[in-house]
């Protein structure tokens, strides 16, 4: 990441993080049950860090937690996501590191039915997992940032 | 004399063909004596220094080396000239002798009869005969001290040598790889740049010879005996490369050039290197890479994700900046500030433009390091970007927008304080006043609570600036913050308005005495609005209680100076009075802030007359006068309540008193400690304000716990906590009077009083006395007796007092241990031995959590408590074998109050002591995990975490069993053990990766459990452990 001419996008949109989930009485009871919600799989996924900046999705706006839907009851979750640029080619890298249903914002990717293919296609996902240098810059994605 | 001479004889022979190295100690010994002369020892070797043979020459050579090691302060100068033209002569003989002939010259070069001349000559066949570099690694080593020790004794004649000298030396050192000669050539290098030494033509050879060494990486073998670090290399290079300004023509290319690489460390270093050697340059040695140089920075600066690299870039461009600031100008040369100021502005500026974007800050950051570097930078910078800033925010209509411009301009109004003006000069932001403050108000209007905090920071950084607001400005500020006070929920607005408060207040005290405070005071006293309807009823008390709380923090922050506090206390005095006499009510939680609120003034305020003769001659009394009338109303008449005779309100002044105490006026302090020890004692009221008390008043005279109880009769008794305050926060070497006489009261209290908080604070009270009490008979007497008649109860099971007596021993133990008494083990043992007690078990071990932990009230450094360093390990150390033997013996319904205890113990030990002391320990804290209480499961968990994450070698070991024992605890029905557990768990992933890349799997499949743990607090656990082990052993992970 040394030279300023390999980044697609030197100079990104930066959102505010949201604060830590603020703690509810409820979660501090033990016979409680507390469900899963949007916000839960939202904290799961905004520390994902953008594979091309120093910077978490959240900070790029990449995901929402309004894009976020989650029905406990049916125990799905969708999750969509917006890329910063239209010609992002890093899309399909960031829908794996997230790697649930996962889709892109509509009409926000110039190829976007062909991201969500791949994304949907379970066997190129598991494909493209052992593909070890893809799987290193997912990890690297996931990893927690350690200042 | 012959015998003499055939002994030294003899002795050269045994070295020279008998090869024994400890004879020149014996002959040097000799020589030092006065048996031998130099001259005899020459003699006597002359058949080896002349045989055909090379290797007993320098056997021969070797053992005059040797001899001269140890006695060259005894040789006359003569000798020494024979000496030294007899080893130059010997550097032209056979490689195998030139080694002895190096020890030689290196033993006479720290002579200090050496005659002038032979220091040229010397290194003249020196550098002529000898190859350094072919030398082995102790010779090289030889000449570098040669050449260290010569220009240390001889630098006139060295300097004489001219450029040869230095031509010489990099010759020596050319291709130099160990890095311990390295620091010795170093430091010659060095020597010659600073000491002035001609380098000639030779300039960009010396330069070439170091500076191939930089970037320096160098990873020291493990177990390196010599203990050279990388930091030492890097450090001894830097003073040589940045030495001198000569070498900046060659220096900044080639940090440029290393500026650019991948390898985070060289960048770093190339940095550091930077700022320190533009503090030698002029700005001509920086004006041709000025350009080269920005380019990089701002590289580095924009897209670095390192917070080092960055700072560490920011830090150059200031060096840089300043550098080129220091520059005298003349009429010819063009003004390089400027034109390199413009080229940041030119970057960066536009950036500023783009609030939402990310280069926002790193160019904010940059043109902030330039800006902070001198007072003429600084005005070319904000002439720059202030009115841009100031127009932007006003256009712009978007928060978030407004916001971030406001963070810009305050990290700008912030960096230039660093850089003060000299009185005549305008001040930088003089002609950006009126817009500013126009912003800054407009801000505070705002509401956006974000926008208003960021508004309160830029109103603190502007009053920081020396004479740029005028008074009219600070009135407006204040009515500002004053409304703000008055009227905004938002907790984190209302807390950045009250530090706001605090610093302006600090600058401007009179406006706040005149303006803040008379307000505040009628808004607190204001009684909240009568109103119909009940909800709103309610939602208003509320609101009109925050609006107290916040006034009376915001009286508490400004108070920092003593015309303040004396305008301050007496408005907060004047709530606990109305409190008292119900003229206005306050609810207990507002007189409790009000006791904080004085707290928190004794704790900052200035410590100087007025504001000690504030608290010891109207605070304190006035409190001890309020609460005693409250506590005799109590008693009196069961129905009507003061909130003053409140256990909280009571516990809530302690600490108002023994602050002032202990930090204010030694002198008036101990006043108010004899005047207080009288009221307890004698009942003397007559420095208490409004003394009209009845005669009935008792307040050691506790009520025994056979008496019946009834409600109030506690008032009186309680106030002993006070006491606490009054005397045990004295500094050291004030005296309490009467001590003796308070020692017994308070003892018979806290043993037969019935109240807990009055017998606590009895108990408090006697254990700060007796840690303070200076050594001696009558302290041991008082110890034993306390000793004798506390385990008297213990030992009867049937005593009614005995929980009283356990909470004095504990106490005293405290006290005893924290300052080394001898008497202390017996205290400590005591409390051993009731942990096998049915009744006291599990306080026993809790009382060890008391004993490690800093109490806040007494005994601690604030109070000037007597506690000795490290009072715990030393505990530990005594005590640990105990605590396991006593486990072992115990029975098995026992064990867990060891094993609680235990815990208790380790948690306060300091790390270092934890990691080492863990093996012993290992055994029992596992067994603890295993313990089905789950009090002592999260104890335990608790104190094995921070342990984790830097693993001692003996608990790799037990990694089965520790594995194991945490998987079983994260099933456990109680959250916070699932969570700590969890904790745990994930701590474990920090282990070298070998060690427990077998357990991941086993790790992995156990954890998908608490993934659906019905508690969100243990799934987000959970997903945390379970993703360090994923990426455990895997590419990219670790």
């Amino acid at each position: 990441m040394s030279a300023g001419s390999r980044l697609e996008n030197a100079n990104p949109v930066i959102f505010q993080r949201s604060g830590e989930r603020l703690l509810t009485a409820s979660e501090e009871d033990e016979d409680v049950h507390d469900p899963i919600d949007d916000r839960e799989i939202f904290d799961l996924i905004r520390s994902i860090n953008d594979p091309e900046h120093p910077l978490s999705l959240e900070e790029l706006n990449v995901v929402e937690q309004v894009r976020v839907k989650v029905n406990d009851a049916e125990s799905t979750v969708s999750v969509e996501f917006t890329p910063t640029i239209p010609h992002c080619s890093m899309a399909t890298l960031i829908g794996l590191s997230i790697k649930t249903d996962v889709h892109i914002t509509p009409g926000t990717h110039a190829s976007e039915e062909a991201v969500n293919k791949q994304l949907a296609d379970k066997e190129r996902v598991a494909a493209a997992l052992e593909n070890s240098s893809l799987l290193e810059v997912v990890n690297q994605c996931l990893s927690t940032r350690k200042i | 004399m012959a015998a003499d001479t055939t002994t030294l004889v003899s002795l050269v022979e045994e070295f020279v063909s008998g090869l024994q190295d400890n004879k020149a100690r014996d002959i040097a010994t000799a020589v030092k004596d006065g048996k031998f002369t130099v001259l005899q020892l020459v003699e006597a070797l002359g058949h080896s220094l002349t045989s055909s043979q090379p290797h007993t020459r320098a056997r021969g050579v070797q053992l005059l080396s040797d001899v001269l090691q140890e006695c060259y302060a005894n040789l006359t100068e003569k000798e020494v000239t024979v000496l030294i033209s007899f080893y130059e002569n010997r550097l032209k003989d056979h490689y195998v002798v030139t080694p002895p002939v190096l020890h030689g010259l290196r033993a006479l070069t720290k002579c200090t009869a050496l005659p002038s001349g032979s220091a040229v000559s010397m290194l003249r066949s020196l550098f002529q005969d000898v190859h350094v570099q072919s030398l082995m690694l102790a010779e090289r080593s030889c000449v570098y001290n040669m050449l260290i020790n010569l220009m240390e004794t001889r630098e006139s004649e060295l300097k004489g040598l001219g450029a040869d000298f230095v031509f010489g030396f990099v010759q020596s050192m050319d291709g130099e790889r160990d890095p311990r000669n390295l620091l010795l050539a170093f430091q010659i290098a060095k020597s010659i740049i600073h000491r002035g030494y001609d380098l000639g033509k030779f300039t960009e050879e010396l330069f070439e010879v170091t500076s191939c060494y930089f970037p320096i990486d160098f990873t020291p073998p493990p177990s390196d005996p010599h203990g050279i670090t990388k930091d030492e290399l890097i450090q001894a290079l830097r003073a040589v490369l940045t030495g001198t300004p000569k070498f900046a023509e060659f220096l900044l290319p080639l940090l440029i050039e290393k500026l650019d690489s991948d390898v985070q460390s060289a960048k770093l270093d190339s940095l550091q290197t930077l700022t320190s050697c533009v503090s030698q340059y002029e700005h001509k040695d920086l004006a041709e890479f000025l350009e080269g140089l920005w380019v990089s920075l701002r590289r580095e600066v924009f897209q670095t994700p390192s917070e080092k690299i960055e700072s560490a870039g920011l830090t150059a461009l200031t060096a840089l900046t300043s550098c080129l600031s220091r520059s005298v100008l003349n009429s010819e040369s063009e003004d390089t500030l400027s034109t390199f100021l413009d080229l940041v502005l030119k970057d960066c500026k536009h950036h500023l433009c783009e609030p939402d974007l990310k280069l926002v800050w790193p160019s904010t950051k940059l043109l902030q390091a330039a800006c902070g570097a001198s007072n003429r930078a600084s005005h070319i910078i904000t002439a720059a970007v202030m009115p841009s800033l100031i127009e932007q925010y006003n256009n712009r209509t978007q928060c978030s927008h407004r916001r971030t411009l406001l963070e810009v301009i305050q990290r700008f109004i912030q960096s230039v304080k660093s850089s003060q003006p000299s009185e005549s000069e305008e001040t930088v932001f003089g002609a950006f006043r009126q817009s500013l403050c126009g912003i800054v108000f407009s801000a505070l209007s705002e509401t956006n609570s974000s926008l208003q905090i960021v508004a309160t920071s830029v109103l603190t950084s502007l009053a920081q600036q020396a004479g740029l607001l005028l008074d009219s400005d600070v009135e407006l500020a204040v009515d500002h913050l004053t409304r703000l006070l008055l009227t905004e929920e938002d907790d984190r607005v209302s807390l950045a308005v009250v530090e706001c408060a605090g610093s302006l207040a600090e600058l401007h005290p009179t406006v706040f005495i005149t303006k803040l405070i008379p307000r505040l005071k009628t808004e607190i006293f204001a009684e909240p609005m009568e109103q119909d309807n009940n909800n709103r009823e309610a939602s208003e008390l509320h609101s009109h209680h925050a609006m107290r709380q916040r006034c009376l923090s915001a009286l508490a922050a400004i108070s920092t100076q003593p015309s303040v506090v004396h305008e301050s206390t007496p408005v907060i005095l004047e709530v606990l009075s109305s409190a008292h006499t119900g003229s206005v009510i306050f609810t207990v939680e507002e007189v409790v802030l009000a006791c904080h609120s004085l707290q928190r003034i004794a704790e900052h305020v200035e410590d100087t007359e007025e504001s000690g003769q504030c608290f010891h001659g109207v605070v304190i009394p006035r409190m001890l006068s309020l609460a005693l009338q409250a506590a005799l109303q109590g008693e009196g008449s069961t129905g009507c309540h003061s909130p003053l005779a409140e256990e909280k309100v009571l516990t809530a002044m302690v600490p108002v008193i023994s602050t002032s105490c202990s930090r204010l006026q030694p002198m008036l302090a101990a006043q108010t400690a004899s005047k207080a020890v009288s009221l307890f004692l004698d009942a003397d009221v007559s420095f208490l304000p409004n003394n009209s008390f009845p005669a009935n008043i008792h307040l050691l005279k506790a009520h025994n716990v056979f008496q019946k109880q009834h409600e109030g009769s506690w008032t009186q008794s309680q106030m002993v906590c006070l006491l606490i305050g009054c005397v045990c926060s004295l500094p050291r070497n004030v005296e309490v009077p009467q001590i003796d006489h308070l020692l017994s009261q308070l003892e018979d209290m806290s043993c037969t009083c019935g109240h807990l908080l009055s017998y606590t604070s009895a108990a408090k009270c006697f254990a700060a006395l007796v840690n303070k009490r200076s050594q001696g008979d009558s302290l041991d007497t008082v110890i034993q007796r306390t000793m004798k008649r506390v385990c008297g109860e213990l030992d009867s099971t049937s005593s009614p007092v005995r929980l009283q007596a356990f909470t004095l021993m504990v106490w005293v133990a405290k006290a005893l241990l924290l300052r080394y008494h001898p008497l202390s083990t017996t205290m400590t043992d005591k409390l051993f031995s009731l942990l096998d007690d049915a009744e006291l078990g599990l306080m026993a071990a809790e009382g060890f959590s008391l004993l490690m932990s800093d109490s806040d009230d007494v005994l601690n450094r604030a109070s000037h408590a007597d506690v000795r360093i490290m009072y715990r390990q030393r505990f530990f150390s005594e005590n640990s074998a105990k605590l396991v033997e006593g486990f072992n013996a115990a029975p098995q319904e026992k064990k867990a109050n060891y094993l609680k205890a235990l815990s208790n113990i380790v948690n306060k030990l300091p790390k270092e002591v934890q990691v080492t002391e863990l093996p012993a320990l290992l055994s029992l804290l596992l067994e603890a995990l295993s313990c089905s209480d789950q009090g002592v499961q999260l104890s335990t968990l608790s104190c094995l975490e921070p342990v984790l994450i830097d693993p001692p070698p003996a608990l790799i070991q037990q990694l089965e069993a520790l594995v194991s024992r945490l998987l079983v605890l994260i099933g456990s029905s109680a959250m916070n053990v699932r969570i700590a557990a969890l904790r745990c768990i994930r701590a474990l992933s920090g282990f070298p990766a070998h060690e427990i890349l077998p357990f991941r799997a086993r790790v992995l499949r156990a954890l998908a459990q608490p993934l659906d743990d019905k508690k969100r607090l243990v799934r987000s656990e959970a997903v945390q452990a379970r993703g360090e082990w994923f990426l455990l052993g895997s590419p990219g992970g670790r």
